[in-house]
């Protein structure tokens, strides 16, 4: 953005246009269905979006990094599948659940294994494991279903926060998000993120650490897909081998919509958190309303995932065409840092 | 990396003897990994023959014929994008489209002829493909983003407008369903359209100069930029191209399955891309070929079919799946290392 225009460069801070965006929902929410702003309505949609959100957060580095996991939702259906197989086998549950989360992190390190020492690239990988981990959990517990977890659990994931409308899901999401916030922001971890993100070689020629460091954002990804697992299967009082399918898809969108750079080096967690209450806002919005059909979340969504790359880019067209016209043309159009036109200086 | 941009001679400047010979090199070891994936094919169908000789017989080969046909059509498609370095998640929705509007049209006009019903598929295919294509050369969104979105947008416009109805097969006529479930000269007719699909894109890319393009654009973008290749040009035509494949694979859907609904296809998206890596397309654009990409489908299918015949649970489909591509791509990985090592020396060589 021109220095010379600290309002506009401002204005046009992602983090800005999407809270505009939620804006825009909440009014045609309040118009479509009076029980929009009801407490009910928040907790319900908080509730739906829980497992996807804990995962987009993990992900969300992996991305900054320049990689993708999309094996999440896999991950999440084996812990599932192996938390129903271990209750069935007469553990404590509070062992499972610390064996589930192992169970993920194990899952992530596979991933994380095959892209930094057989130097694999993670898209290919994670379609693999995205079929591998899925299969396997339907091996753990075939098309059974278990759902007899005690009460005082389901209950805590089901449940709100003392006597708020805020689900426990919700508290455990913004533990977590402050978590990988501080992470992502304020540690030495999170730069040495954002610059092998931004250039992989030259983090490596500055010493950073890159494979080990990739290793262990997988293994995060794992582990809090594995968390999520547990969640689920709580939440629902179901563990089953088929749970979470196409989470994964969801995930990626909220880290892309939050104005993460899939071409890594860029994005915020509070974006991400940001994304997640526009698609949470978007859902419930159009699922209470009776004269749209909720099939027009599926377009809404799309769109806007693509808009939100596409208009920051067309704005960054005509200013280039305005200043100094060849510009634009010099570079790729599909290998363009895209992003320059969210003006978050995180990597700087 | 560098060993991708040496199958690329669409950037080759005048070739020197070197050049060809590390060009020949090159040639070999990709048609190795091709023959590679056959015999994995036919291994696979040994083993299983010998624990299950039921498993050779007519109407088993048909139906794994059968199976593999349209996923190896789609294969075709992503081939092309994913060669250019682009992905296109989208053709699952585009497949809906395409199906549930083949159905439609077959069911309220049944006298409509059925090559118009082909076309139309495939123009909404390339459409949609033409879309993605804008949205990724002119808007310079990143493809995965692109069809990211475009995957739930169209399957969205797809359940907006099957708004809860589905095509039944009685609705359609016969001599469409035969095309799905038919044969001729005892091969399935829809086996012969993949066949001949597969063909035809891989001569495109073999012999053609936009196809060679396509590779060349994969190998190294500015390269081929400044080689004089209209890479944005080239990029949306492949993506066209995908999009028609997938409408396409739509109709084929519709006259081999009947019955359609909005949720048609859906999780496609991964498989496709699964059967084109584990043939040998490198995801990361530059190099693979269709018919690898399309035996990669085949092999796919035939791991299902045989993990049936050999009644090992079904539950390790998915698994075995996971676990071939998995290795595929280290495969490709161990070779492209190799490979890169013996060019290197050879050069040494030569300097020396």
């Amino acid at each position: 953005m021109p220095a010379e225009s600290p309002f506009y460069a401002r204005a046009l801070r992602w983090e800005t246009l999407i809270v505009g965006l939620i804006a825009v929902a909440w009014v045609v929410g309040g118009f479509l269905s009076s029980d929009f702003y009801s407490a009910d309505s928040f907790t319900t949609a908080s509730l739906d979006l829980s497992e996807v959100a804990l995962m987009a957060l993990p992900l969300a580095l992996v991305v900054v990094a320049a990689e993708i996991d999309l094996s999440v939702a896999s991950v999440l259906a084996l812990s599932s599948a192996c938390m129903g197989e271990l209750w069935n086998a007469g553990q404590p549950i509070e062992l499972i659940m610390v064996e589930c989360i192992a169970i993920g992190a194990a899952c992530g390190a596979v991933n994380g294994i095959l892209v930094t020492r057989f130097g694999l690239p993670s898209l290919a990988v994670t379609i693999g494991t995205l079929s591998l981990f899925r299969g396997l959990a339907f091996v753990v517990i075939g098309d059974q279903s278990v759902t007899d977890f005690p009460a005082t659990w389901t209950d805590r994931a089901f449940g709100n926060f003392g006597g708020t409308a805020i689900p426990n899901t919700m508290v455990l999401f913004a533990a977590l998000a402050i978590a990988f916030g501080v992470l992502l922001h304020a540690t030495g971890f999170g730069r040495k993120v954002f610059a092998i993100g931004a250039n992989e070689e030259a983090a490596r020629f500055s010493g950073v650490r890159v494979k080990r460091i990739k290793f262990w954002l997988f293994v995060m990804s794992g582990a809090v897909a594995g968390l999520a697992g547990v969640v689920i299967s709580l939440r629902n009082s179901t563990a089953a081998a088929n749970v979470g399918t196409g989470f994964e898809l969801t995930a990626v969108t909220a880290v892309v919509l939050g104005g993460v750079s899939i071409f890594g080096g860029r994005g915020t967690i509070g974006g991400v958190v940001l994304a997640l209450v526009l698609l949470g806002s978007i859902n419930k919005a159009l699922t209470l309303s009776d004269s749209i059909s909720s099939y027009w979340i599926q377009i809404v969504t799309g769109t806007l995932l693509i808009g939100s790359v596409l208009v920051p880019n067309l704005v960054v067209r005509a200013q280039e065409a305005r200043t100094h016209s060849f510009h634009g043309r010099r570079q790729w159009p599909w290998r363009t840092r895209v992003d320059t036109s969210r003006p978050q200086e995180e990597s700087a | 990396m560098s060993a991708q941009a040496d199958t690329a001679p669409g950037v080759t400047p005048a070739p020197s003897e070197s050049g060809a010979e590390a060009r020949r090199l090159t040639d070999i070891v990709f048609r190795v990994r091709e023959l590679g994936i056959v015999g994995a094919l036919a291994l696979l169908i040994a083993v299983t023959a010998i624990l299950e000789p039921r498993f050779l017989n007519a109407d088993s080969l048909r139906n794994l014929a059968l199976n593999a046909a349209i996923f190896a059509i789609l294969a075709a498609g992503q081939t092309l994008v994913l060669i250019t370095r682009n992905v296109d998640l989208s053709v699952s929705s585009v497949l809906a489209l395409s199906a549930f509007m083949a159905g439609t049209l077959l069911s309220d006009h049944p006298s409509l002829p059925i090559p118009i019903v082909f076309l139309l598929g495939m123009g909404l295919g390339a459409a949609a493909g033409s879309l993605n294509g804008f949205l990724v050369t002119y808007g310079r969104v990143p493809a995965l983003v692109v069809t990211l979105g475009t995957l739930y947008a169209l399957r969205g416009v797809a359940f907006l407008w099957t708004d809860g109805r589905q095509v039944n097969a009685e609705t359609l006529p016969d001599s469409f369903l035969n095309i799905g479930t038919g044969s001729i000269l005892g091969i399935p007719t829809l086996a012969l359209i993949a066949l001949v699909v597969v063909l035809i894109v891989g001569q495109y890319l073999r012999d053609f100069r936009s196809g060679r393009e396509l590779y060349a654009i994969g190998s190294s973008p500015e390269a081929a930029r400044l080689a004089g290749v209209r890479t944005g040009r080239r990029v949306f035509s492949a993506f066209v191209m995908a999009g028609a494949l997938a409408g396409l694979g739509g109709v084929l859907f519709t006259a081999r399955f009947g019955t359609v609904d909005a949720t048609a296809g859906s999780g496609y998206e991964f498989t496709v891309i699964a059967a084109a890596v584990v043939g040998g397309v490198t995801i990361n654009g530059g190099s693979g070929s269709v018919y690898g990409a399309a035996i990669g489908a085949l092999l796919l299918g035939t791991i299902t079919s045989s993990l049936i015949v050999l009644k090992v649970d079904a539950f390790w489909q998915q698994a075995a799946i996971g676990t071939l591509l998995i290795v595929a791509i280290a495969f490709d990985r161990w070779i492209g290392l190799r490979l890169d090592a013996a060019l290197r020396q050879r050069s040494a060589r030569r300097a020396g």
